[in-house]
């Protein structure tokens, strides 16, 4: 049954292939070193990756599970290829796109022109449970709330890409780009030599420049970095201490950390060491149980009043989910024209935004050929993709739909891009997407490459790792 | 450094130098176990081994009765043991997962290595001619990682607090033993030279890997006060108490040059150091060996407390 309603998508694209017309030239090289290697061979390399991966300790935590839970993502040896063009096009999207949401944000805890302008509902920004009222009126250094962004980007046609959605929190992922470079040139030096990719190692070093660009304008000399974890047991803790080693700043949890005189210290061995920007991979909830939440004990109590006090900048700012809140972003194109002044290069998937009894109506009557998922919802939890669901899932999700209808968006479901990947049968093509990471201090600042995740079930349209998901290189060419 | 980081970094050498001499205590043990001699006492090796690694209460409320089947699991593998090398090898692991930014890439594979094959072992399968393999495996690997530390580390405090934990650790371990077997070194009418004592000297060697080495320092046989003056005394037998001290005093002096601010630790352990260097043995069996070995461990707590409280590892 599940079969029958999968093979009812249109054909999709194919990366290497197209839509069937012969190799596409960015793969030219790689789809002839396919031809001539022994599927045994890439299947050896492949066990050779993941033993790699486990001895260097590249994994990913299961929540609520101990020290038995570290997985591996599973890593393809076939890479994913873009073209200069393509790459430039999608970079001018993503700058566009970044600013953009960085000015919504800025006018929303400031004047809010946009709402006063009527092109967005007062409610949905105000009434959000991602937009903090705490940081009305706080000025963040150059204006910026999101430094690092991770935009997840579907194609469908030789020329359609659209943006599935925004990381505007915290991101995560970047170490699986790197790390999947490094294990790409250690197991095939030639095809580096045969394809000019451009290099993605300097994201440590933009990342490093970045965040010093943010740092306190008050602040003389060298501002001191560190990296905030909630610790061993997160699922992306492997990724916080490889940032951290790669800036060559400290991993600090929140026991580490502690507000002094008005400043923001960490506990050394010499005694406090002000502390001037937190890159910080822990939520909101948990940055100050003084201003968040009280029951934290993940977080720093008085944080909140240094960053006002402009005495620590904060990476990302607090509050700077409200410009991925699902139900933001069917407005995205919106604030885009608003504050740029041009329609965005870069698409939004059409979206149904279930608050609107039109929307719900034409939801509800085609759910089994919809996307559905939860406003508040990520990793791939609380989501329904109608054609590979049975007819039961279908309808326990209309129930949810319609008892909070405020809950839930809609999309069609695109049939995303497919690229040629090792799985039991051989060869064969996998939907993937792609997340390229986007940094924002003085400049914007976006390696050539990104993460590309890819549904390793046949068939499959959920990429997330924590739903069986895998990884690939990425590659951008250079002309 | 954060002291969280320097107080990990200590107990992850701490933990590595454990397990190594946990596995050369549990190897002494069984080739005791193995000796002929009275049928009931064959087990009795294994009271002094379980009282060595200070776990005698937990396994007795565990197991009961001595046995080499359940001794060897409860050291080896019981992971509600917090001595065992099980234990050992994971809060190491977890303090180098923690700590990862401050490890160099072959301190963390070496590590990671050990901890992926350990769990490998399913000890409920396990033959009996499997443990001396074992045991040697869990030396290789120790070594492995003091290898990988002295030849990747920086000489700055990551490598310092590395050191502390490492000699401090062994600087109990050979007084524990020590003390444990105190009046089988003590000078006795019966007994002398039989080959009980004997076995029992040679137990006390290889604990700590002097066996061999004991033969070139004194060209004797086993004396039970060349033996103390060995494990005491002696400045070149790397697991004495005086070897480790000198380690212990360097290090804090390098320490000390680094962050430009001398301890009270530091003051302790070279008063420490000290009483090693000036003693003789024989002064210190008429004053007793055994008061002599308690002040010792004493004294060695007071200088690894003294070093968190300075270097801020709890704060």
């Amino acid at each position: 049954m599940e079969q029958i309603r999968a093979a009812e998508l249109k054909p999709a694209f194919d990366e290497m292939n197209g839509f069937g017309q012969g190799v596409r030239e960015p793969y030219s090289a790689v789809s002839g070193w396919l031809d001539s290697v022994r599927v045994e061979d890439l299947r050896k390399k492949s066990a050779e990756a993941e033993l790699l991966f486990r001895r260097t300790g590249i994994t990913f935590n299961v929540y609520g599970d101990a020290e038995a839970s570290e997985r591996l993502i599973p890593f393809d040896v076939v890479p994913r290829i873009i073209a200069a063009a393509e790459w430039r096009r999608l970079s001018a999207g993503i700058e566009q796109r970044v600013k953009a949401l960085n000015a919504f944000m800025y006018d929303i805890y400031h004047r809010q022109e946009i709402i006063k302008a009527g092109r967005i509902p007062a409610e949905l920004v105000i009434q959000n449970s991602a937009f903090v009222p705490e940081m009305i009126g706080v000025e963040p250094e150059l204006g910026i709330y999101s430094h690092i962004i991770g935009i997840d980007i579907v194609r469908t046609a030789e020329n359609e890409f659209y943006v599935l959605e925004d990381n505007t929190r915290t991101p995560s992922g970047v170490s699986y780009m790197l790390e999947n470079r490094e294990t790409m040139m250690h197991m095939f030096p030639h095809l580096f030599a045969e394809n000019r990719v451009a290099p993605v190692e300097t994201y440590p070093d933009n990342l490093l420049k970045t965040l010093e660009s943010v740092a306190p304008h008050k602040l003389d000399g060298d501002p001191v970095i560190a990296v905030l974890t909630p610790g061993i047991y997160n699922s992306a803790y492997y990724e916080h201490a490889f940032l951290a080693d790669q800036m060559g700043v400290e991993l600090v949890e929140g026991s580490d950390l502690v507000v002094m005189d008005g400043y923001l210290n960490m506990k050394t061995t010499q005694g406090l060491c002000r502390v001037d920007v937190l890159y910080r991979r822990v939520d909101d909830a948990f940055l100050d149980p003084l201003t968040f939440d009280p029951s934290s004990v993940l977080g720093v109590p008085g944080l909140f009043d240094v960053y006002r006090a402009g005495n620590v900048t904060i990476v990302n700012a607090p509050g700077a989910g409200i410009a991925d809140d699902k139900a933001i972003y069917t407005y995205i194109p919106e604030i885009i024209e608003f504050y740029m002044g041009r329609p965005p290069i870069l698409k939004n998937v059409p979206t149904y935004n279930c608050r609107k009894p039109d929307a719900l109506k034409y939801v509800l009557e085609n759910m089994a050929e919809l996307v559905v998922k939860e406003v508040h919802g990520s990793g791939g939890y609380g989501m329904l993709v109608g054609p590979t669901s049975t007819k039961e899932q279908v309808e326990t999700f209309r129930a949810l739909v319609r008892a909070k209808p405020d809950n839930y968006i809609a999309q069609p479901t695109l049939a995303l891009s497919t690229c040629p990947t090792l799985v039991d049968e051989g060869i064969a093509p996998r939907h993937l997407d792609l997340r390229p990471f986007v940094l924002i201090g003085d400049e914007v600042r976006l390696v050539p490459g990104g993460l590309t995740r890819v549904a390793l079930k046949k068939g499959s349209l959920v990429v997330n790792s924590s739903q069986g998901g895998g990884t690939k290189d990425t590659w951008v060419l250079q002309d | 450094m954060l002291g969280r980081t320097a107080n990990d970094l200590f107990w992850l050498s701490r933990y590595i130098e454990r397990a190594e001499n946990m596995a050369r205590l549990i190897e002494a043990g069984y080739r005791i176990a193995l000796l002929p001699r009275a049928g009931d006492d064959r087990n009795q090796e294994w009271a002094s081994t379980l009282e060595s690694a200070g776990c005698t209460q937990q396994y007795k409320a565990k197991h009961g009765v001595l046995d080499t089947r359940n001794v060897v699991d409860f050291l080896l593998f019981d992971a509600s043991n917090p001595s065992s090398i099980h234990t050992c090898l994971a809060t190491a692991r977890r303090n180098a997962r923690a700590q990862r930014t401050a490890l160099t890439r072959e301190m963390w594979e070496s590590l990671n290595g050990s901890w992926l094959e350990f769990q490998t072992i399913r000890p409920e399968t396990l033959r009996p001619d499997a443990l001396p393999r074992i045991l040697d495996w869990i030396k290789e690997r120790s070594a492995g990682y003091r290898g990988a530390l002295l030849n990747t580390i920086l000489r700055n405090d990551t490598f310092f607090f590395s050191q502390l934990g490492t000699f401090l650790e062994r600087a109990d371990n050979t007084a524990r033993i020590l003390d444990v077997k105190y009046y089988v070194l003590l000078p006795s009418t019966s007994m002398i030279g039989s080959g009980v004592d004997n076995a029992q000297w040679e137990a006390i060697l290889r604990s700590v890997s002097a066996h061999r080495s004991y033969r070139w320092v004194y060209k004797d046989s086993y004396r039970s006060w060349r033996i103390a003056d060995y494990l005491i005394l002696n400045r070149a037998m790397p697991r004495s108490l005086r070897a480790c001290y000198t380690e212990i005093d360097n290090t804090l002096d390098d320490l000390s040059g680094l962050y430009g601010e001398q301890e009270p630790c530091a003051e302790t352990a070279r008063s420490t150091l000290a009483l090693l260097e000036k003693g003789d043995i024989d002064t210190i069996f008429q004053s007793g060996l055994h008061e002599f070995l308690l002040e010792f461990i004493a004294r060695n707590n007071r200088v690894a407390h003294e070093i968190s409280e300075a270097y801020h590892f709890n704060s």
